[in-house]
């Protein structure tokens, strides 16, 4: 099965007052249709950095040195920033760890999900609006009406993660990147949360690539798990197998972690 | 907002109220002077503040009138005006004068107060040509309230726009932008109003005039507003929310408009407010000197211009009057703006105090 998203070789680095460093080195990561893949590793480990990059996002400090990032056949590293844009939401979409300061703090939220659908669907305002309504039902909120027209700071940590979600799957993309899109929140949230990631996965047919350091949440719903330490990849494979019997020692550790 | 610093700001409060009561003189000034800005009888040349009497000669109380007034020349050749004893006239309201058209819409002949016939009402004075001092000052303020207000929006409109992309984009754009911003600032704003002036013909109409002030105004105002709000933006562009806008696709303008420019609001409302003062005295300044709104047309600067020579101020002080409107606006703006600020941004005070 050709792969959706295929990392090749990437490598990246960060640029440190007069000294550059590598981040991440000779990456390689695919991502297939209807697949939930894993990305684990230690926090500034440039997890998120490797999410950003896909979206030719990285701050200026860090720099993408080789590689290739193909997404349909084409070379994202390549593309003009003008299509770049239309790709950014549209075809991958990414969800934030802190839903608070990923939203706007000045608009509600039903405003800030109808902004994307009118940037990439075309939608009238009015429209928009009703749309996010609907995605805000997609992703089990009850309260629709409440929900949109509240501002990020008045809604709880759970809400708000879902009304990111909803932002994240409004035109449908093919690819999530989720970037601990959990680890904010408790336990029992975050099992639900988790069971949402599932079961949209099923229904639009998304793949998701979830950036988490939180083996916990890997085994729950993660099909593939790779496993990045000191900026290159130590293990990667079957979920279930990696688990269950680690070969890295890295791996092992933070199974270990976990367990405590 | 928090409305209750702003409330407990008395004097703030109260100059608000001042300035609302400033500007709706402005817009209703036609039916609230009693005379129309060019309506001039030279009979009343620098005729002074007329008294108003309250009481009859029996000394019972009366229906408010004013005696005619007549003039002799001194030996100066100077107009000595006194008060008559015999022709009353009583003020009326809604009395029928000049035509004028209410908000512009509405033809109207009534004005709010005013004498019979052949009697003539000047409770500030007159001017040299006599034209009823009070009735200009309320023109004026059409002028000179109104200019600080567009000008100030125009640069701001300017500013926020050119501030935000120069913020946001950074690099070359921001080097070249902050440049020009530099220039503009570094010639001194009199001057290069004076010089700008002299740029444009002189024989314009008034309404020319008026809009050319306007622009210059603007054209000095933006740059200054542009460089905080660039730097502004270079703060705000480094959110996670900005980021997260960027990952959805949204296009810059988009994010410049919504998720940049709508934080500097706070900032930008307490920096109208205390920069429209510079626009009210700019335009005083120029028209004072001339290069502004012309005579027959009022504004407060060029209402001033009369009074600018010593023997005009010796013998006809009530000219000074506009000046004393312009005092009170500036100061009026300024105690807002602060209250203002100190309502909006609780940082901001804490700041001041140390």
């Amino acid at each position: 099965m050709p792969s959706l998203l295929n990392i090749s070789n990437l490598s990246i680095s960060v640029q440190d007052n007069s000294s550059t460093r590598m981040l991440l080195e000779n990456i390689h990561l695919d991502v297939h249709k209807d697949e939930i893949v894993a990305l684990v590793g230690s926090s500034g480990g440039g997890k998120t950095s490797l999410g950003l990059s896909i979206l030719r996002l990285l701050p200026e400090a860090m720099q993408i040195t080789e590689g290739k990032i193909i997404f349909r056949d084409k070379d994202l590293l390549q593309t003009s920033l003008r299509d770049m844009q239309d790709i950014r939401g549209k075809d991958i979409a990414m969800i934030f760890q802190d839903s608070l300061s990923a939203f706007n703090p000045v608009f509600c939220i039903g405003d800030q999900i109808a902004e994307v659908l009118q940037s990439h669907a075309g939608l009238s305002r009015q429209r928009a609006r009703e749309r996010a309504g609907e995605l805000l039902d997609l992703v089990e909120i009850k309260d629709v009406k409440r929900v949109a027209g509240a501002y990020p700071h008045q809604l709880s940590g759970g809400l708000r993660q879902r009304a990111m979600i909803a932002q994240a799957i409004a035109v449908s993309p093919a690819i999530v990147i989720a970037d601990e899109p959990t680890s904010n929140l408790d336990v029992t949230i975050q099992a639900k949360i988790l069971a949402l990631f599932k079961k949209l996965q099923t229904q639009m047919h998304l793949s998701i690539l979830l950036i988490t350091h939180d083996l916990g949440v890997v085994r729950f719903v993660a099909d593939r798990v790779v496993v990045l330490s000191q900026g290159r990849i130590v293990e990667s494979g079957n979920a279930r197998v990696i688990l269950d019997a680690p070969t890295n020692d890295f791996t092992k550790q933070l199974m270990a972690a976990t367990q405590i | 907002m928090n409305v209750h610093i702003f409330q407990k700001n008395r004097l703030a409060v109260l100059c608000l109220l001042m300035l609302g009561i400033l500007y709706c003189s402005a817009i209703f000034a036609d039916f609230l002077s009693p005379y129309s800005y060019d309506n001039e009888d030279r009979n009343y040349s620098y005729c002074p503040p007329m008294k108003v009497h309250f009481k009859d000669d029996d000394g019972r109380l009366s229906w408010p009138y004013i005696y005619g007034t007549s003039f002799v020349f001194d030996e100066f050749h100077k107009r000595i005006y006194t008060e008559g004893t015999t022709q009353k006239y009583f003020i009326r309201f809604f009395v029928q004068g000049d035509a004028y058209h209410l908000l512009g819409l509405i033809p109207l002949k009534r004005h709010l107060f005013g004498v019979e016939e052949k009697g003539r009402l000047h409770l500030w004075g007159a001017d040299s040509r006599g034209r009823d001092l009070l009735s200009r000052i309320l023109w004026g303020a059409r002028v000179s309230l109104s200019i600080g207000l567009i000008g100030v929006l125009i640069s701001f409109f300017f500013g926020l726009l050119i501030g935000g992309i120069s913020g946001y984009y950074g690099g070359w754009l921001d080097n070249l932008v902050m440049r020009v911003c530099e220039m503009v600032m570094m010639v001194p704003g009199f001057y290069l109003m004076l010089a700008l002036r002299a740029a444009f013909p002189p024989n314009l109409n008034s309404l020319q005039i008026y809009l050319l002030v306007v622009v210059i105004f603007s054209f000095i105002g933006w740059a200054s507003l542009a460089r905080v709000i660039r730097g502004m933006a270079i703060s705000l562009k480094q959110r996670e929310y900005v980021l997260a806008a960027k990952t959805m696709g949204i296009s810059d303008m988009r994010i410049i408009f919504t998720h940049i420019l709508p934080h500097t609001f706070f900032y930008s409302i307490v920096a109208i407010m205390l920069s429209i003062p510079g626009y009210i005295m700019g335009e005083s300044a120029l028209s004072l000197l001339g290069l502004g709104i012309q005579d027959p047309f009022a504004s407060w600067g060029n209402l001033l211009s009369e009074a600018m020579g010593i023997v005009q101020i010796r013998f006809a002080p009530w000219i000074l009057l506009p000046g004393l409107f312009i005092f009170i606006t500036v100061i009026c703006f300024n105690v807002v703006g602060d209250a203002l600020r100190d309502a909006l941004d609780p940082t901001l005070k804490a700041e001041g105090q140390k």
